[in-house]
Protein backbone atom coordinates (compact mmCIF):
# COMPACT_ATOMS: atom_id res chain seq x y z
CA UNK A 1 0.00 0.00 0.00
CA UNK A 2 2.67 2.16 -1.36
CA UNK A 3 0.47 4.45 -3.32
CA UNK A 4 -0.92 7.45 -1.98
CA UNK A 5 -5.16 7.11 -1.32
CA UNK A 6 -7.78 9.08 0.17
CA UNK A 7 -9.17 7.97 3.29
CA UNK A 8 -12.95 7.29 3.01
CA UNK A 9 -13.58 6.50 6.70
CA UNK A 10 -11.91 6.81 10.03
CA UNK A 11 -13.06 5.47 13.51
CA UNK A 12 -11.52 7.74 16.86
CA UNK A 13 -12.04 5.90 19.80
CA UNK A 14 -15.41 5.23 19.51
CA UNK A 15 -17.35 4.04 22.42
CA UNK A 16 -20.67 2.46 22.26
CA UNK A 17 -22.57 1.42 25.43
CA UNK A 18 -26.29 -0.65 25.29
CA UNK A 19 -27.19 -0.01 29.21
CA UNK A 20 -24.25 -0.60 31.66
CA UNK A 21 -23.09 -3.13 28.59
CA UNK A 22 -20.21 -1.66 26.99
CA UNK A 23 -20.17 -3.03 22.89
CA UNK A 24 -17.65 -0.63 21.60
CA UNK A 25 -14.74 0.12 23.85
CA UNK A 26 -12.63 2.38 21.62
CA UNK A 27 -12.40 1.62 18.29
CA UNK A 28 -10.08 3.10 15.97
CA UNK A 29 -10.21 2.44 11.97
CA UNK A 30 -8.97 3.97 9.09
CA UNK A 31 -10.45 2.52 5.51
CA UNK A 32 -9.27 3.90 2.16
CA UNK A 33 -10.78 4.41 -0.71
CA UNK A 34 -11.37 1.29 -3.26
CA UNK A 35 -10.45 -0.52 0.27
CA UNK A 36 -12.04 -3.91 1.55
CA UNK A 37 -11.81 -4.42 5.18
CA UNK A 38 -13.04 -7.12 6.77
CA UNK A 39 -14.48 -7.38 10.34
CA UNK A 40 -14.34 -10.77 11.97
CA UNK A 41 -14.76 -12.07 15.27
CA UNK A 42 -17.02 -14.02 17.53
CA UNK A 43 -20.82 -13.13 17.79
CA UNK A 44 -21.00 -10.12 20.43
CA UNK A 45 -17.96 -8.79 19.30
CA UNK A 46 -19.25 -5.67 18.44
CA UNK A 47 -18.96 -6.26 14.41
CA UNK A 48 -22.62 -5.31 13.85
CA UNK A 49 -22.91 -2.45 16.02
CA UNK A 50 -19.67 -1.12 14.74
CA UNK A 51 -21.35 -0.74 11.15
CA UNK A 52 -24.46 0.45 12.55
CA UNK A 53 -22.56 3.29 14.44
CA UNK A 54 -20.62 4.69 11.06
CA UNK A 55 -24.39 5.01 9.42
CA UNK A 56 -25.33 6.50 12.41
CA UNK A 57 -28.32 4.07 13.08
CA UNK A 58 -26.74 3.93 16.61
CA UNK A 59 -26.02 7.00 18.14
CA UNK A 60 -22.25 6.86 19.70
CA UNK A 61 -21.19 7.73 22.86
CA UNK A 62 -17.77 8.69 22.43
CA UNK A 63 -15.37 9.31 19.86
CA UNK A 64 -15.20 10.92 16.45
CA UNK A 65 -16.19 8.99 13.01
CA UNK A 66 -15.26 10.55 9.48
CA UNK A 67 -16.34 9.61 6.22
CA UNK A 68 -14.92 11.13 2.99
CA UNK A 69 -13.91 13.74 5.19
CA UNK A 70 -17.04 14.88 7.04
CA UNK A 71 -17.11 14.51 10.30
CA UNK A 72 -20.50 12.45 11.12
CA UNK A 73 -20.42 13.18 15.01
CA UNK A 74 -20.31 16.68 14.94
CA UNK A 75 -23.45 18.98 16.28
CA UNK A 76 -25.93 19.91 13.89
CA UNK A 77 -24.91 16.41 11.16
CA UNK A 78 -27.83 16.37 8.74
CA UNK A 79 -27.93 12.60 9.35
CA UNK A 80 -30.39 11.84 6.45
CA UNK A 81 -27.59 13.32 3.80
CA UNK A 82 -25.38 11.07 5.78
CA UNK A 83 -27.02 8.35 4.55
CA UNK A 84 -26.87 9.12 1.25
CA UNK A 85 -23.77 8.49 0.82
CA UNK A 86 -23.15 5.26 2.75
CA UNK A 87 -24.52 2.13 1.49
CA UNK A 88 -25.43 -0.28 4.39
CA UNK A 89 -26.78 -3.93 3.83
CA UNK A 90 -28.65 -5.92 6.43
CA UNK A 91 -28.04 -10.16 7.94
CA UNK A 92 -31.89 -10.40 7.69
CA UNK A 93 -32.00 -8.19 4.21
CA UNK A 94 -34.99 -6.29 5.71
CA UNK A 95 -36.57 -6.00 2.26
CA UNK A 96 -39.84 -3.97 2.16
CA UNK A 97 -42.20 -6.92 1.76
CA UNK A 98 -45.16 -4.46 0.67
CA UNK A 99 -43.01 -3.54 -2.99
CA UNK A 100 -42.43 -4.99 -5.59
CA UNK A 101 -38.17 -5.10 -6.42
CA UNK A 102 -38.00 -2.53 -8.35
CA UNK A 103 -40.17 -0.22 -5.80
CA UNK A 104 -37.55 -1.26 -3.48
CA UNK A 105 -35.00 -0.61 -5.62
CA UNK A 106 -36.00 2.77 -6.33
CA UNK A 107 -37.70 4.05 -3.32
CA UNK A 108 -34.19 6.01 -2.09
CA UNK A 109 -33.44 7.41 -5.35
CA UNK A 110 -36.87 8.46 -5.98
CA UNK A 111 -37.51 9.78 -2.64
CA UNK A 112 -34.22 10.49 -0.98
CA UNK A 113 -32.23 12.04 -4.28
CA UNK A 114 -35.33 13.02 -5.68
CA UNK A 115 -34.76 11.18 -8.95
CA UNK A 116 -37.79 11.10 -11.53
CA UNK A 117 -39.86 7.74 -11.22
CA UNK A 118 -38.30 7.18 -15.00
CA UNK A 119 -35.20 8.10 -14.41
CA UNK A 120 -34.70 5.93 -11.01
CA UNK A 121 -36.53 2.97 -12.75
CA UNK A 122 -33.87 3.07 -15.54
CA UNK A 123 -31.04 2.68 -13.12
CA UNK A 124 -32.39 -0.07 -11.40
CA UNK A 125 -32.99 -2.16 -14.53
CA UNK A 126 -29.98 -1.06 -15.88
CA UNK A 127 -28.54 -2.44 -12.01
CA UNK A 128 -30.84 -5.82 -11.34
CA UNK A 129 -29.90 -6.56 -15.20
CA UNK A 130 -26.06 -6.25 -14.53
CA UNK A 131 -26.78 -8.60 -11.68
CA UNK A 132 -29.05 -11.63 -13.39
CA UNK A 133 -32.01 -10.07 -11.94
CA UNK A 134 -33.15 -8.66 -14.60
CA UNK A 135 -37.05 -10.51 -14.99
CA UNK A 136 -37.52 -9.98 -11.24
CA UNK A 137 -38.61 -6.32 -11.11
CA UNK A 138 -42.32 -7.23 -10.90
CA UNK A 139 -41.75 -9.74 -7.94
CA UNK A 140 -42.63 -9.43 -4.50
CA UNK A 141 -39.53 -9.98 -1.98
CA UNK A 142 -41.44 -12.86 -0.90
CA UNK A 143 -41.12 -14.73 -4.24
CA UNK A 144 -37.91 -14.87 -4.04
CA UNK A 145 -34.63 -17.21 -3.01
CA UNK A 146 -32.75 -15.82 -0.21
CA UNK A 147 -30.09 -15.49 -2.15
CA UNK A 148 -31.69 -13.27 -4.28
CA UNK A 149 -32.96 -11.11 -2.01
CA UNK A 150 -30.00 -10.76 -0.44
CA UNK A 151 -28.64 -9.28 -3.59
CA UNK A 152 -31.60 -7.14 -4.21
CA UNK A 153 -30.70 -5.67 -0.90
CA UNK A 154 -27.35 -4.72 -2.04
CA UNK A 155 -28.59 -3.42 -5.12
CA UNK A 156 -31.00 -1.40 -3.33
CA UNK A 157 -27.97 0.07 -1.27
CA UNK A 158 -26.34 0.76 -4.66
CA UNK A 159 -28.57 2.44 -6.61
CA UNK A 160 -28.27 5.45 -4.02
CA UNK A 161 -24.43 5.17 -5.29
CA UNK A 162 -22.81 5.02 -2.21
CA UNK A 163 -19.00 5.72 -1.41
CA UNK A 164 -19.12 3.80 1.32
CA UNK A 165 -20.86 0.30 1.35
CA UNK A 166 -21.20 -1.32 5.09
CA UNK A 167 -22.19 -5.47 4.86
CA UNK A 168 -23.12 -6.90 8.01
CA UNK A 169 -23.03 -10.46 7.83
CA UNK A 170 -25.36 -10.38 4.70
CA UNK A 171 -24.80 -14.25 4.42
CA UNK A 172 -25.67 -15.73 7.86
CA UNK A 173 -28.83 -16.19 6.83
CA UNK A 174 -28.60 -17.99 4.02
CA UNK A 175 -28.55 -21.75 2.79
CA UNK A 176 -25.01 -22.74 2.10
CA UNK A 177 -25.43 -23.07 -1.72
CA UNK A 178 -27.48 -19.86 -1.78
CA UNK A 179 -24.27 -18.18 -0.22
CA UNK A 180 -21.91 -18.15 -3.02
CA UNK A 181 -24.04 -16.06 -5.65
CA UNK A 182 -23.68 -13.12 -2.92
CA UNK A 183 -20.18 -13.97 -2.46
CA UNK A 184 -19.49 -13.31 -6.34
CA UNK A 185 -21.35 -10.15 -6.42
CA UNK A 186 -19.81 -8.49 -3.57
CA UNK A 187 -16.62 -10.02 -5.38
CA UNK A 188 -17.60 -8.34 -8.31
CA UNK A 189 -18.18 -4.80 -6.44
CA UNK A 190 -14.64 -5.14 -4.92
CA UNK A 191 -13.38 -5.55 -8.42
CA UNK A 192 -15.27 -2.08 -9.38
CA UNK A 193 -13.31 -0.51 -6.62
CA UNK A 194 -15.95 -0.14 -4.37
CA UNK A 195 -14.95 0.75 -0.78
CA UNK A 196 -16.44 -1.49 1.86
CA UNK A 197 -16.16 -2.55 5.39
CA UNK A 198 -17.51 -6.00 5.63
CA UNK A 199 -18.30 -8.10 9.05
CA UNK A 200 -18.17 -11.51 8.06
CA UNK A 201 -18.22 -15.30 9.15
CA UNK A 202 -17.17 -16.49 6.10
CA UNK A 203 -13.34 -16.49 6.76
CA UNK A 204 -12.19 -18.02 3.06
CA UNK A 205 -14.17 -15.07 1.49
CA UNK A 206 -12.26 -12.54 4.18
CA UNK A 207 -8.90 -14.13 2.90
CA UNK A 208 -9.78 -13.95 -0.85
CA UNK A 209 -10.93 -10.54 -0.73
CA UNK A 210 -9.85 -8.34 1.87
CA UNK A 211 -7.41 -6.20 1.66
CA UNK A 212 -7.15 -5.70 5.35
CA UNK A 213 -8.67 -8.12 8.09
CA UNK A 214 -9.28 -6.57 11.37
CA UNK A 215 -10.29 -9.25 14.44
CA UNK A 216 -12.36 -8.01 17.05
CA UNK A 217 -12.61 -9.01 20.33
CA UNK A 218 -14.87 -7.61 23.26
CA UNK A 219 -15.23 -4.36 21.72
CA UNK A 220 -12.10 -3.33 20.47
CA UNK A 221 -9.83 -4.26 17.38
CA UNK A 222 -7.40 -6.44 18.85
CA UNK A 223 -5.32 -7.19 15.84
CA UNK A 224 -5.35 -6.51 12.10
CA UNK A 225 -3.23 -6.77 9.01
CA UNK A 226 -3.38 -8.11 5.14
CA UNK A 227 -5.14 -11.33 5.42
CA UNK A 228 -2.19 -13.86 4.95
CA UNK A 229 -0.60 -12.81 7.86
CA UNK A 230 -3.89 -12.66 10.56
CA UNK A 231 -4.67 -16.36 9.12
CA UNK A 232 -1.30 -17.67 8.41
CA UNK A 233 0.54 -16.33 11.65
CA UNK A 234 -1.95 -14.30 14.31
CA UNK A 235 0.15 -12.74 16.72
CA UNK A 236 -2.28 -12.08 19.42
CA UNK A 237 -3.64 -15.46 21.39
CA UNK A 238 -7.32 -14.38 21.25
CA UNK A 239 -7.24 -14.12 17.52
CA UNK A 240 -4.93 -17.69 17.37
CA UNK A 241 -8.02 -18.83 19.59
CA UNK A 242 -11.02 -17.80 17.54
CA UNK A 243 -9.07 -18.93 14.75
CA UNK A 244 -8.63 -23.00 15.48
CA UNK A 245 -12.55 -22.91 16.51
CA UNK A 246 -13.35 -21.43 13.02
CA UNK A 247 -11.17 -24.40 12.13
CA UNK A 248 -12.35 -26.70 14.24
CA UNK A 249 -15.90 -26.43 12.85
CA UNK A 250 -14.64 -26.76 9.11
CA UNK A 251 -15.26 -22.87 8.02
CA UNK A 252 -11.68 -21.86 7.32
CA UNK B 1 -57.07 -42.46 -3.89
CA UNK B 2 -58.12 -39.21 -5.84
CA UNK B 3 -61.76 -41.09 -5.93
CA UNK B 4 -62.15 -42.32 -2.69
CA UNK B 5 -61.40 -39.12 -1.23
CA UNK B 6 -64.07 -37.50 -4.11
CA UNK B 7 -66.61 -39.85 -2.56
CA UNK B 8 -66.04 -39.04 0.80
CA UNK B 9 -66.54 -35.53 -0.10
CA UNK B 10 -70.15 -36.25 -1.24
CA UNK B 11 -70.67 -37.86 1.72
CA UNK B 12 -69.87 -35.33 3.86
CA UNK B 13 -72.01 -33.03 1.60
CA UNK B 14 -75.06 -34.99 2.17
CA UNK B 15 -74.47 -35.62 5.94
CA UNK B 16 -73.96 -31.80 6.10
CA UNK B 17 -76.90 -30.88 4.27
CA UNK B 18 -78.99 -33.57 6.30
CA UNK B 19 -77.88 -33.12 9.32
CA UNK B 20 -78.34 -28.78 8.84
CA UNK B 21 -81.71 -29.53 7.73
CA UNK B 22 -82.92 -31.27 11.09
CA UNK B 23 -81.36 -28.77 13.36
CA UNK B 24 -83.05 -25.84 11.95
CA UNK B 25 -86.49 -27.37 11.49
CA UNK B 26 -86.43 -28.65 14.85
CA UNK B 27 -85.03 -25.17 15.95
CA UNK B 28 -88.12 -23.77 14.10
CA UNK B 29 -90.60 -25.78 15.23
CA UNK B 30 -89.42 -25.29 18.86
CA UNK B 31 -90.09 -21.70 18.23
CA UNK B 32 -93.01 -21.49 16.14
CA UNK B 33 -94.88 -24.14 19.02
CA UNK B 34 -93.81 -22.05 21.79
CA UNK B 35 -96.23 -20.65 24.27
CA UNK B 36 -96.42 -16.48 23.77
CA UNK B 37 -95.38 -17.48 20.03
CA UNK B 38 -98.63 -15.85 18.64
CA UNK B 39 -97.78 -12.80 20.37
CA UNK B 40 -94.38 -12.64 19.64
CA UNK B 41 -95.18 -12.50 15.91
CA UNK B 42 -97.63 -10.25 16.33
CA UNK B 43 -95.32 -7.68 18.19
CA UNK B 44 -92.09 -8.31 16.28
CA UNK B 45 -92.35 -10.20 12.56
CA UNK B 46 -95.85 -8.78 11.48
CA UNK B 47 -95.79 -8.82 7.92
CA UNK B 48 -98.39 -6.24 6.68
CA UNK B 49 -96.98 -3.84 9.25
CA UNK B 50 -93.57 -4.67 8.02
CA UNK B 51 -94.63 -3.59 4.72
CA UNK B 52 -96.05 -1.13 5.67
CA UNK B 53 -93.37 0.69 7.54
CA UNK B 54 -90.14 -0.98 5.40
CA UNK B 55 -90.43 1.94 2.96
CA UNK B 56 -90.33 4.81 5.54
CA UNK B 57 -87.30 3.25 7.54
CA UNK B 58 -85.71 2.50 4.29
CA UNK B 59 -85.72 5.98 3.21
CA UNK B 60 -84.80 6.91 6.69
CA UNK B 61 -81.44 5.14 6.74
CA UNK B 62 -80.26 6.78 3.48
CA UNK B 63 -79.31 9.58 6.39
CA UNK B 64 -77.37 6.63 8.37
CA UNK B 65 -75.50 6.09 5.26
CA UNK B 66 -74.77 9.62 4.71
CA UNK B 67 -73.89 10.03 7.95
CA UNK B 68 -71.38 7.23 8.32
CA UNK B 69 -69.74 7.47 5.07
CA UNK B 70 -68.73 11.84 5.76
CA UNK B 71 -67.79 10.66 9.19
CA UNK B 72 -65.28 7.48 7.91
CA UNK B 73 -64.14 10.27 5.10
CA UNK B 74 -62.93 12.22 8.36
CA UNK B 75 -62.13 9.63 10.54
CA UNK B 76 -59.36 7.24 8.47
CA UNK B 77 -56.89 10.23 7.60
CA UNK B 78 -57.36 12.14 10.92
CA UNK B 79 -56.82 9.01 13.05
CA UNK B 80 -53.76 7.93 10.81
CA UNK B 81 -52.68 11.64 11.87
CA UNK B 82 -53.20 11.00 15.39
CA UNK B 83 -51.44 7.73 15.46
CA UNK B 84 -48.20 8.82 13.42
CA UNK B 85 -48.29 12.03 15.57
CA UNK B 86 -47.85 9.87 18.53
CA UNK B 87 -45.09 8.18 16.92
CA UNK B 88 -42.77 11.06 16.53
CA UNK B 89 -39.53 10.90 18.07
CA UNK B 90 -37.75 13.09 19.42
CA UNK B 91 -37.90 15.56 22.35
CA UNK B 92 -39.33 18.76 20.28
CA UNK B 93 -42.21 16.81 20.09
CA UNK B 94 -43.03 15.86 23.17
CA UNK B 95 -46.14 18.14 23.87
CA UNK B 96 -47.39 16.78 20.11
CA UNK B 97 -46.99 13.32 21.54
CA UNK B 98 -48.81 14.44 24.94
CA UNK B 99 -51.51 16.09 23.19
CA UNK B 100 -52.11 12.95 21.13
CA UNK B 101 -52.51 10.62 23.84
CA UNK B 102 -54.82 13.11 25.76
CA UNK B 103 -56.91 12.96 23.01
CA UNK B 104 -57.24 9.54 22.48
CA UNK B 105 -57.73 9.05 26.33
CA UNK B 106 -60.67 11.26 26.71
CA UNK B 107 -62.67 10.34 23.58
CA UNK B 108 -61.72 6.66 24.13
CA UNK B 109 -63.30 7.23 27.63
CA UNK B 110 -66.13 9.45 27.31
CA UNK B 111 -69.57 7.31 26.07
CA UNK B 112 -70.63 8.54 23.05
CA UNK B 113 -74.32 9.07 23.47
CA UNK B 114 -72.70 11.74 25.94
CA UNK B 115 -70.27 13.28 23.43
CA UNK B 116 -73.59 13.68 20.94
CA UNK B 117 -76.20 14.95 23.24
CA UNK B 118 -73.57 17.63 24.67
CA UNK B 119 -72.14 18.93 21.61
CA UNK B 120 -75.31 18.27 19.56
CA UNK B 121 -77.35 20.35 21.96
CA UNK B 122 -74.79 22.88 23.33
CA UNK B 123 -72.94 23.90 20.49
CA UNK B 124 -76.02 25.09 18.21
CA UNK B 125 -77.40 26.86 21.81
CA UNK B 126 -74.00 29.09 21.58
CA UNK B 127 -75.43 30.60 19.41
CA UNK B 128 -71.77 32.38 17.81
CA UNK B 129 -71.62 33.08 14.69
CA UNK B 130 -70.12 31.20 12.06
CA UNK B 131 -70.50 27.91 14.04
CA UNK B 132 -73.13 25.69 12.03
CA UNK B 133 -76.23 25.31 13.81
CA UNK B 134 -77.86 21.95 12.56
CA UNK B 135 -77.70 19.47 15.16
CA UNK B 136 -76.90 16.86 12.77
CA UNK B 137 -73.71 18.37 11.96
CA UNK B 138 -72.82 18.15 15.01
CA UNK B 139 -73.92 14.41 15.64
CA UNK B 140 -72.01 14.00 12.84
CA UNK B 141 -68.37 15.74 14.71
CA UNK B 142 -69.27 14.03 17.73
CA UNK B 143 -68.74 10.57 15.67
CA UNK B 144 -65.57 11.83 14.46
CA UNK B 145 -64.30 12.85 17.04
CA UNK B 146 -65.12 9.89 19.13
CA UNK B 147 -64.10 7.05 16.02
CA UNK B 148 -61.01 8.97 15.50
CA UNK B 149 -59.54 8.12 18.98
CA UNK B 150 -60.71 4.38 18.42
CA UNK B 151 -59.04 3.85 14.72
CA UNK B 152 -56.31 5.47 16.17
CA UNK B 153 -55.24 3.31 18.21
CA UNK B 154 -56.25 0.52 15.86
CA UNK B 155 -53.21 2.15 13.65
CA UNK B 156 -51.24 2.27 16.47
CA UNK B 157 -50.85 -0.89 17.02
CA UNK B 158 -50.21 -1.61 13.48
CA UNK B 159 -47.40 0.57 13.38
CA UNK B 160 -46.24 -0.83 16.21
CA UNK B 161 -45.99 -4.24 15.05
CA UNK B 162 -44.48 -3.25 11.89
CA UNK B 163 -40.38 -4.57 12.75
CA UNK B 164 -37.61 -1.43 13.83
CA UNK B 165 -35.48 -3.21 11.15
CA UNK B 166 -38.18 -2.50 8.71
CA UNK B 167 -37.52 1.87 9.55
CA UNK B 168 -33.97 0.80 10.12
CA UNK B 169 -33.47 -0.55 6.40
CA UNK B 170 -35.76 3.51 5.18
CA UNK B 171 -33.76 5.32 7.13
CA UNK B 172 -30.36 3.73 6.06
CA UNK B 173 -31.54 4.76 1.96
CA UNK B 174 -31.59 8.34 3.59
CA UNK B 175 -35.15 8.89 3.79
CA UNK B 176 -35.97 10.99 6.39
CA UNK B 177 -38.26 10.16 9.46
CA UNK B 178 -41.87 11.00 7.82
CA UNK B 179 -40.86 9.39 4.93
CA UNK B 180 -39.80 5.94 6.06
CA UNK B 181 -43.49 6.33 8.35
CA UNK B 182 -45.69 7.06 5.22
CA UNK B 183 -43.66 4.71 2.47
CA UNK B 184 -42.40 1.94 4.10
CA UNK B 185 -44.27 1.85 7.82
CA UNK B 186 -47.77 2.70 7.21
CA UNK B 187 -48.42 0.61 4.07
CA UNK B 188 -47.54 -2.29 5.68
CA UNK B 189 -49.37 -1.88 8.97
CA UNK B 190 -52.73 -0.59 7.72
CA UNK B 191 -52.80 -3.53 5.53
CA UNK B 192 -52.04 -5.40 8.98
CA UNK B 193 -55.12 -3.74 10.91
CA UNK B 194 -57.91 -3.93 7.83
CA UNK B 195 -59.39 -6.38 9.88
CA UNK B 196 -59.76 -4.26 12.74
CA UNK B 197 -60.28 -1.35 10.63
CA UNK B 198 -63.23 -2.91 9.84
CA UNK B 199 -65.00 -3.16 13.19
CA UNK B 200 -64.61 -0.11 14.07
CA UNK B 201 -66.14 1.16 10.69
CA UNK B 202 -69.34 -1.23 11.51
CA UNK B 203 -69.26 0.26 14.97
CA UNK B 204 -69.73 3.63 13.82
CA UNK B 205 -72.10 2.53 11.33
CA UNK B 206 -74.34 1.01 14.20
CA UNK B 207 -73.59 4.38 16.07
CA UNK B 208 -74.92 6.67 13.33
CA UNK B 209 -78.29 5.72 15.29
CA UNK B 210 -77.46 8.02 18.21
CA UNK B 211 -77.91 10.90 16.18
CA UNK B 212 -81.52 10.15 15.98
CA UNK B 213 -81.88 11.49 20.01
CA UNK B 214 -80.51 14.81 18.40
CA UNK B 215 -84.04 14.59 15.81
CA UNK B 216 -82.51 13.44 12.66
CA UNK B 217 -85.24 11.24 11.05
CA UNK B 218 -82.82 8.56 10.67
CA UNK B 219 -83.31 4.41 11.04
CA UNK B 220 -83.79 4.55 14.00
CA UNK B 221 -85.65 7.68 15.42
CA UNK B 222 -87.93 6.52 12.35
CA UNK B 223 -88.71 3.02 13.62
CA UNK B 224 -89.74 5.09 17.33
CA UNK B 225 -92.25 7.23 15.32
CA UNK B 226 -93.70 4.27 13.72
CA UNK B 227 -93.64 2.45 17.41
CA UNK B 228 -95.42 5.74 19.02
CA UNK B 229 -98.39 5.28 16.33
CA UNK B 230 -99.05 1.69 16.24
CA UNK B 231 -97.30 -0.27 19.11
CA UNK B 232 -95.92 -2.28 16.86
CA UNK B 233 -91.99 -2.95 16.98
CA UNK B 234 -91.79 -4.59 13.12
CA UNK B 235 -90.06 -1.36 12.04
CA UNK B 236 -87.37 -2.56 14.73
CA UNK B 237 -86.61 -5.26 12.38
CA UNK B 238 -86.49 -3.85 9.40
CA UNK B 239 -83.72 -1.13 10.73
CA UNK B 240 -81.88 -4.12 11.98
CA UNK B 241 -81.94 -5.93 8.68
CA UNK B 242 -80.98 -2.81 7.01
CA UNK B 243 -77.79 -2.48 9.41
CA UNK B 244 -76.87 -6.33 8.65
CA UNK B 245 -77.59 -5.82 5.23
CA UNK B 246 -74.76 -3.30 4.67
CA UNK B 247 -71.82 -5.39 6.87
CA UNK B 248 -72.52 -8.57 5.68
CA UNK B 249 -71.31 -7.55 2.29
CA UNK B 250 -68.92 -5.28 3.05
CA UNK B 251 -66.81 -7.63 5.21
CA UNK B 252 -66.75 -10.23 2.30
CA UNK B 253 -65.49 -7.25 0.37
CA UNK B 254 -62.88 -6.18 2.51
CA UNK B 255 -62.13 -10.31 3.37
CA UNK B 256 -61.52 -10.79 -0.61
CA UNK B 257 -59.34 -7.56 -0.50
CA UNK B 258 -56.87 -8.60 1.89
CA UNK B 259 -56.62 -12.13 0.52
CA UNK B 260 -56.24 -10.79 -2.77
CA UNK B 261 -52.73 -8.41 -1.13
CA UNK B 262 -52.13 -11.59 0.41
CA UNK B 263 -52.13 -14.00 -2.73
CA UNK B 264 -50.06 -11.00 -4.53
CA UNK B 265 -47.31 -10.47 -1.61
CA UNK B 266 -46.53 -13.69 -0.35
CA UNK B 267 -45.32 -17.19 -2.07
CA UNK B 268 -47.33 -20.13 -0.52
CA UNK B 269 -50.25 -17.87 0.56
CA UNK B 270 -53.66 -19.59 -0.08
CA UNK B 271 -55.37 -18.97 -3.55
Amino acid sequence: MTEARATALVLEDVHKSFGSHEVLRGIDLAVDEHEVVCLIGASGSGKSTLLRCVNLLEPIDEGRIVVNGRDLTAPGVDVNEVRKGIGIVFQAFNLFPHMTVLRNVTLGPRKALGLSRAQAEAEALELLGRFGLADRGGDYPDRLSGGQQQRVAILRALAMRPKLLLLDEVTSALDPELVSEVLQLIRELAEGGMTMVVATHEMSFARDLADRVCFLDDGVILEEGRPEQIFSAPREQRTQQFLARIVAAGRL
Amino acid sequence: MAKRRRGEGRRGVVIAVVSTVVVFTALGLAIVNAPGWPEVKAQFFDWNEFKSTFPDVLSAFWLNVKLFCIAEVFILPLALLLAIVRSLPGPVFFPLRVLSIAYTDFFRGVPTILVIVTLGFGAPALQLQGIPQSTTFWGVVSLVLVYTAYVSEVYRAGIESVHPSQSAAARSLGLNHLQSVWYVVVPQAVRRVIPPLLNDFIGLQKDTALVGILGAVEAFKQTQIDQAATFNFTSSICAALLFVAITIPLARFTDWLVARDRRRQFAGAPA
